[in-house]
């Protein structure tokens, strides 16, 4: 029944590319904001670790794959790794400084962090280009072959297929004992330290990985996008992913996906109406959530099966 | 130099007043309200209405703001924070920020995007030769206000009852309330007076610190940091470390405009890691 769902879930994600052939661009958005959800409920939703500074490795990646492609390597798949990797690196990097205090001061550490980063990246125009965004990203052809189109065809297959992997493999860790350790510290950190698991190094792992998915996902922004504006390392977009994970439930990987999905078709439809609007309904949207309590879509959904 | 220390230190001190509540509400009820810029904003947007449109005398829209953003601070307390005190950080956060996004774009909706300007009254405008070098007349009555704010705020907590109720409840709050302290009223009063102070301290700073719709979200990282560097249990612990907050933030902006934020942040991630608890918190 379960794996019917599965299934069934991605047999549909797959086949909106015939359902709504109009709407590529968007979609390969939704599967992009997916990756991202995923990668931040592993930390928030399974280690309990909060962060307001996720959209730095987004950002971080976005930057390495753009950078990359404007300096003459255009190869996407290396170009993604590359990105993944260099922000796995500075997730390992940051890691110690977050985990170092109490959950406050850990909170303001990833956000100071991400403030630092967007101010870096400002700065550094003359690497990033600054305000006005990174010009002339151009990327090569997938396997050699597919070419990146207007329509989003190629944009779409291979942010679903980068989404497909990344998910399958986080599916598979949070089910492994390091997947259950890094529950248990999200119930009881004490406790798990009591019984002899590694807390610290345990949550520096997830932190690595999670910001690892979150680069991979920023990366694949910027080559389907081929742009990488200020954007990607706003507070935003660390809110916005959190709000994802609030829509859909939190600590349930299915429940990023979703969502991410109802969070950016939303977007989409009302993006139509002034910034504002939109802004004031992101804010009423997280407050009513909290106080209705978790849970979100998939909740909702194990409810009615109940 | 001295222009850049007396600015410096009037920033300093109306970040003092913008963030002295928020110290409270982290302390006393361990509640992480992100929103608490958003009352600055809200008394910044009461004083120009009331200046710049309806022609109200300067000194009488400070009040005003006062009261307005107290009474706003309430209501919100009593309707929305207080269900959320025994929650989780994360739900507190995020309550919060939805809070700040909703105030942004209310601001925004009414008043628009441009940064305000207020026309000061004649008497606080212009500088004025005090023998060591001319000094705008505005920052001078900054630092005077703000100073009489600190004095109050520090008297008021060490030698009145309700201080001595509250300093009680944020050492221990469980054993307050054991001892009869009535913690959830003494926090509805001190949230609403963080809320107003937060309100003036916005209406103050029109002139020095600007006033639009982001302001909540621009002013957040360095109340974060004046309470996280100051400890929550006492008025000059953060007070000190708003005043060296704003003496390095406008030095730095005057001398190495170049880096532009980056060294608050620097600052505000170096002490976090060095003094989590805070400058002059008792070590654990």
């Amino acid at each position: 029944m379960r794996y019917a769902a599965e299934v069934a879930l991605w047999l549909l994600a797959l086949g909106s590319y015939w359902l709504f052939p109009d709407y590529l661009g968007l979609l390969a958005q939704v599967w992009i904001a997916a990756l991202f959800a995923v990668s931040l409920d592993l930390l928030v939703g399974y280690a309990g670790v909060v962060t307001l500074g996720h959209a730095a490795f987004f950002g971080l990646g976005a930057y390495v794959a753009g950078i990359l492609a404007v300096q003459g390597w255009g190869e996407p798949f290396s170009g993604l790794l590359l990105a993944g990797l260099a922000a796995a690196l500075l997730g390992l990097l940051t890691a110690p400084l977050v985990l170092r205090g109490g959950e406050l001061a850990g909170l303001m550490v990833t956000l100071g962090l991400a403030l630092m980063l967007y101010e870096a990246a400002n700065k550094a125009a003359f690497l990033t280009g600054g305000a006005d965004g990174l010009q002339g990203v151009e990327i090569w052809p997938l396997f050699g072959r597919f070419r990146f189109d207007l329509y989003g065809r190629i944009a779409f297959l291979y942010a679903l297929g980068v989404l497909f992997l990344c998910f399958m493999a986080l599916r598979f860790l949070v089910a492994t004992p390091f997947g259950l350790a890094l529950r248990g510290i999200r119930g009881n950190a004490l406790r798990m330290a009591a019984i002899g698991t590694p807390v610290r190094r345990r949550l520096m792992a997830a932190y690595a990985v999670s910001a690892g998915v979150a680069g991979l996902a920023g990366a694949l922004l910027a080559q389907t996008a081929q742009f990488v504006s200020l954007d990607v390392l706003a507070f935003h977009r660390s809110a916005e992913g959190l709000l994802m994970l609030l829509i859909g439930g939190l600590g349930a990987l299915y429940g990023a996906v979703l969502g991410a999905a109802a969070f950016t078709v939303a977007h989409h439809l009302l993006a139509e109406m002034t910034p504002q609007f939109w802004e004031f309904w992101i804010g009423a949207a997280l407050v009513m959530l909290v106080m209705l309590g978790r849970g979100g879509m998939l909740g909702l959904l194990r409810r009615l099966g109940r | 130099m001295l222009t850049i220390l007396l600015d410096g230190i009037a920033s300093g001190m109306l970040l003092f007043v913008l963030a002295c509540g928020l110290s409270v509400t982290m302390g006393l009820m361990n509640f992480v309200n992100l929103a608490h810029g958003a009352f600055g904003m809200a008394g910044g947007y009461v004083l120009v209405v009331l200046l710049q449109r309806w022609g109200w005398p300067f000194l009488a829209c400070l009040p005003a703001a006062f009261l307005a953003t107290a009474l706003l601070g309430l209501l919100l307390e009593r309707t929305l924070y207080a269900r959320l005190y025994r929650r989780e950080h994360l739900d507190q956060v995020l309550f919060s920020i939805g809070l700040v996004f909703m105030a942004g774009a209310t601001a925004d909706w009414l008043m628009g995007a441009q940064q305000q300007i207020i026309q000061l009254p004649a008497w606080l405008s212009g500088r004025v030769d005090l023998g060591i070098g001319e000094l705008g007349r505005y920052r001078i009555f900054l630092i005077l206000v703000c100073a009489g704010i600190v004095a109050g705020l520090q008297l008021g907590l060490l030698r009145t009852r309700f201080g001595a109720q509250l300093r009680a409840a944020v050492d221990d709050a469980t054993v307050a309330r054991g001892l009869g302290i009535p913690v959830p009223r003494l926090f509805a009063i001190t949230f609403a007076l963080g809320s107003g102070l937060a309100g003036l301290g916005g209406a103050l700073g029109v002139e020095v610190l600007g006033l639009d719709p982001t302001f909540p979200l621009k002013y957040l990282v360095y109340m974060l940091i004046v309470v996280a560097v100051g400890g929550a249990n006492t008025i000059l612990g953060p007070a000190l470390a708003a005043l060296l907050l704003g003496v390095v933030d406008v030095a730095g902006k005057y001398w190495l405009p170049q880096l532009g934020a980056f060294i608050i942040y620097t600052a505000m991630v170096a002490l976090l890691l060095l003094r989590p608890h805070g400058l002059l918190a008792k070590q654990a």
